[in-house]
């Protein structure tokens, strides 16, 4: 119980942190409440875009992954967005962050509007970033509940973990805007990746030295495979390298980009982003692969065997037998496990808070689908013209309350599973909507009926890909069931973990044909006004 | 020139993490126990911050600072044109 004090008092100092930014603000305007009044300095702006962009996925998820995958999972989801995503800060966020400060934008649909000259285009294009985005506020909230029903032992209950951190980040978002959420996740940050250093020595002093570990690991025929990386296949691990793109085509990173104060400050987020990543997965990694160690564990006995059976007798086992099995070798918890064997007390409640605040980002998407809602819908609808700038912000406010019940009325309902699938094909869905962003600023020629295109195909193809993996069950560990084959050649297959393509992840094709789409059909229509390309392109 | 280099280099480094020479093997490790899947792809990780480095030093997109800084030529007072306004730079055609 003493770890989910720590937690506790955690969330107060959160809370505490959205009530001073709120006495801090001393405009009211819209800009002030949803940008930070295009205020942040240039460590708040690294470490909060940093805390953005990492929820509880990539702390509680990779060790995870890492546990029942092995070190492949570093290089899959961490090494390639150490280049891509500060690449795309660099390119795409320094020019978003411009044109926002020339022309007000608040979000990117603003943008899309007047660079591509349409109106209910934008909605369009709102309503599938919308849809998108609505599965990880409620994967934030299950979190929070399942976290610290887990740090206090089952003493506090599901629906009061998820009660309460629902209402903290309601609290913080509803008072401190952008400036509180910014600072909490400046303070988040810096929590998780001081403290995670600390883990990973005691962790490894606990286990009598990590060269132990991993000599124990690499003796064992069952996990020395986990060093490797030879149960992937390298296209499926390419695959994964469009998977970033999606970082700078989520709205809350995207809106993010326009807070700085000066461009000045995407300089340091650039540079050290890779290093921020490199601190805070590596070690999840590791862990998770030398959790394998602690057989001792009952609970890390039960994944094993798990594992093992469904490796065994996976394709004797009915499909729902084999989604029994998946579930037992969940393994998101292991950090919290190695946390609860090897860290001193204070210890184990510290780095509880600083798992919380990863649980907790989902602040940011919150805040975005508010400020979306506010200027691409209400405003945008003549809304801000017909009540005023008060009116909006009261509003965006309203909206914070209503979605973070919504999500948590929905968290209490619906099983999880559900909604990490629906995490994962929004992964996909924003790296296909990448190609709108790059081509309304980097392609004069892009046009609105391109962008439609891109963006009712992203929407398909996510929907077509939850319907094929939802009709057809996963099978077991092996070879996938091949649902459509040309010539000898597998064109669509289900595999353990998902869909493949010509033997890549759909994002790779959901991606490419996003992007042929664009260009197809605007080189096809008619563009925006000369005057219009001139004011995004000057000579 | 600056740009094409810079184009080369980022390719080559998103080719190089595509390590299939390391596929199949756990070792040599690191410090005695960091998989060379693991150790490569860290080292890979301060490749990419030494290359954002070179790109802000060297290729830093200055222009957008003034770009940022001009009025807009449409109308020249960005904070009263107000962006949500369905009239927005009087350029919108209805088709849509």
């Amino acid at each position: 119980m003493i770890p989910a004090l720590f937690v506790f008092a955690y969330l107060a100092i959160v809370l505490y942190i959205g009530i001073f930014a709120f006495r801090r603000s001393r405009r009211a305007g819209a800009e002030d409440y949803f940008l930070a009044g295009r205020s942040l300095g240039p460590y708040v702006f690294l470490f909060s875009l940093f805390g953005t962009n990492m929820t509880a996925f990539s702390i509680l998820g990779s060790s995870g992954h890492a546990f029942n995958n092995g070190v492949v999972t570093y290089g899959l989801m961490a090494s390639c967005s150490a280049l891509i995503i500060p690449l795309t800060i660099f390119l795409v966020g320094t020019r978003l962050w411009a044109l926002g400060k020339k022309f007000g934008f608040m979000t990117p649909v603003q943008m899309f509007r007047d660079r591509w000259e349409c109106s209910h285009i934008g909605t369009v294009i709102f309503t599938v970033q919308a849809a998108l985005l609505v599965p990880y506020i409620i994967i934030g909230v299950m979190g929070g509940g399942t976290t610290l029903s887990a740090i206090s032992g089952g003493r506090v209950p599901y629906w009061f973990g998820g009660a309460l951190v629902a209402l903290v980040v309601m609290c913080y978002v509803f008072f401190g805007g952008m400036r509180g959420t910014a600072w909490v996740n400046t303070f988040q940050t810096i929590l998780f990746l001081c403290f995670g250093a600390i883990a990973v020595i005691v962790i490894g002093s606990g286990m009598g030295g990590f060269k132990n570990a991993v000599d124990a690991l690499r003796s064992a025929p069952a996990t020395a495979a986990l060093l490797s990386r030879e149960r992937i296949s390298p296209l499926f691990f390419f695959s994964y390298s469009f998977i970033p793109l999606s970082s700078i085509a989520f709205p809350h990173i995207a809106i993010f980009c326009l807070t700085a104060r000066k461009m000045e400050q995407f300089k340091r987020t650039v540079i050290f982003y890779p290093i921020c990543i490199l601190m805070l997965w590596l070690p999840c990694c590791f862990l998770g692969v030398v959790a394998n160690r602690m057989t001792d564990a009952p609970q890390i006995q039960r994944k094993l065997e798990a594992r093992r059976e469904l490796a065994a007798q996976g394709s004797q086992l009915t499909p729902d037998e084999r989604d029994s099995l998946r579930e037992k070798m969940g393994a998101d918890d292991v950090l919290l496990l190695l946390l609860d064997r090897y860290a001193p007390i204070w210890l184990a409640g510290l780095l509880g808070a600083g798992i919380m605040a990863a649980v907790m980002a989902s602040d940011s998407q919150i805040l975005a689908l508010s400020t979306m809602f506010t200027e691409d819908i209400f405003a945008f609808y003549e809304g801000k013209a017909r009540f005023g700038e008060a009116v909006q912000v009261y509003t965006g406010r309203i909206f914070v309350v209503a979605v973070t019940i919504v999500a948590y009325v929905i968290a209490l309902k619906a099983p999880q599973s559900i909604f990490e699938l629906a995490v994962q094909y929004a992964f996909s869905g924003y790296a296909a909507l990448a190609p709108l962003l790059i081509a309304a600023l980097f392609w004069k020629g892009s046009s609105k009926w391109g962008a439609l295109a891109a963006t009712v195909w992203t929407a398909f193809a996510v929907i077509a890909v939850a319907v094929f993996q939802a009709s057809i069950p996963a099978p077991a560990p092996g070879p996938p069931v091949v649902a459509w084959s040309l010539g000898g050649i597998d064109i669509l297959s289900r595999t353990p973990g998902g869909t493949a393509v010509l033997g890549f992840m759909p994002v790779a094709p959901m991606t490419l044909v996003s992007t042929a789409l664009i260009v197809l059909v605007s080189l096809l229509t008619r563009k925006p006004a000369p005057q219009t390309i001139a004011r995004y392109f000057p000579k | 020139m600056k740009r094409t280099l810079f184009a080369g280099i980022v390719l080559a480094l998103f080719l190089l993490h595509q390590d299939i020479w390391f596929w199949k093997s756990s070792g040599p490790f690191l410090f005695g126990f960091l998989p060379i899947a693991l150790s490569y792809h860290a080292l890979y990780s301060i490749a990419a911050a030494v290359l954002m480095w070179a790109l802000v030093k060297y290729a830093w997109p200055s222009h957008l600072d003034q770009y940022a800084s001009e009025s807009d030529p449409l109308d020249g007072n960005k904070s009263a044109r107000g962006v949500n306004t369905p009239q927005i730079g009087g350029l919108r055609d209805k088709e849509d």
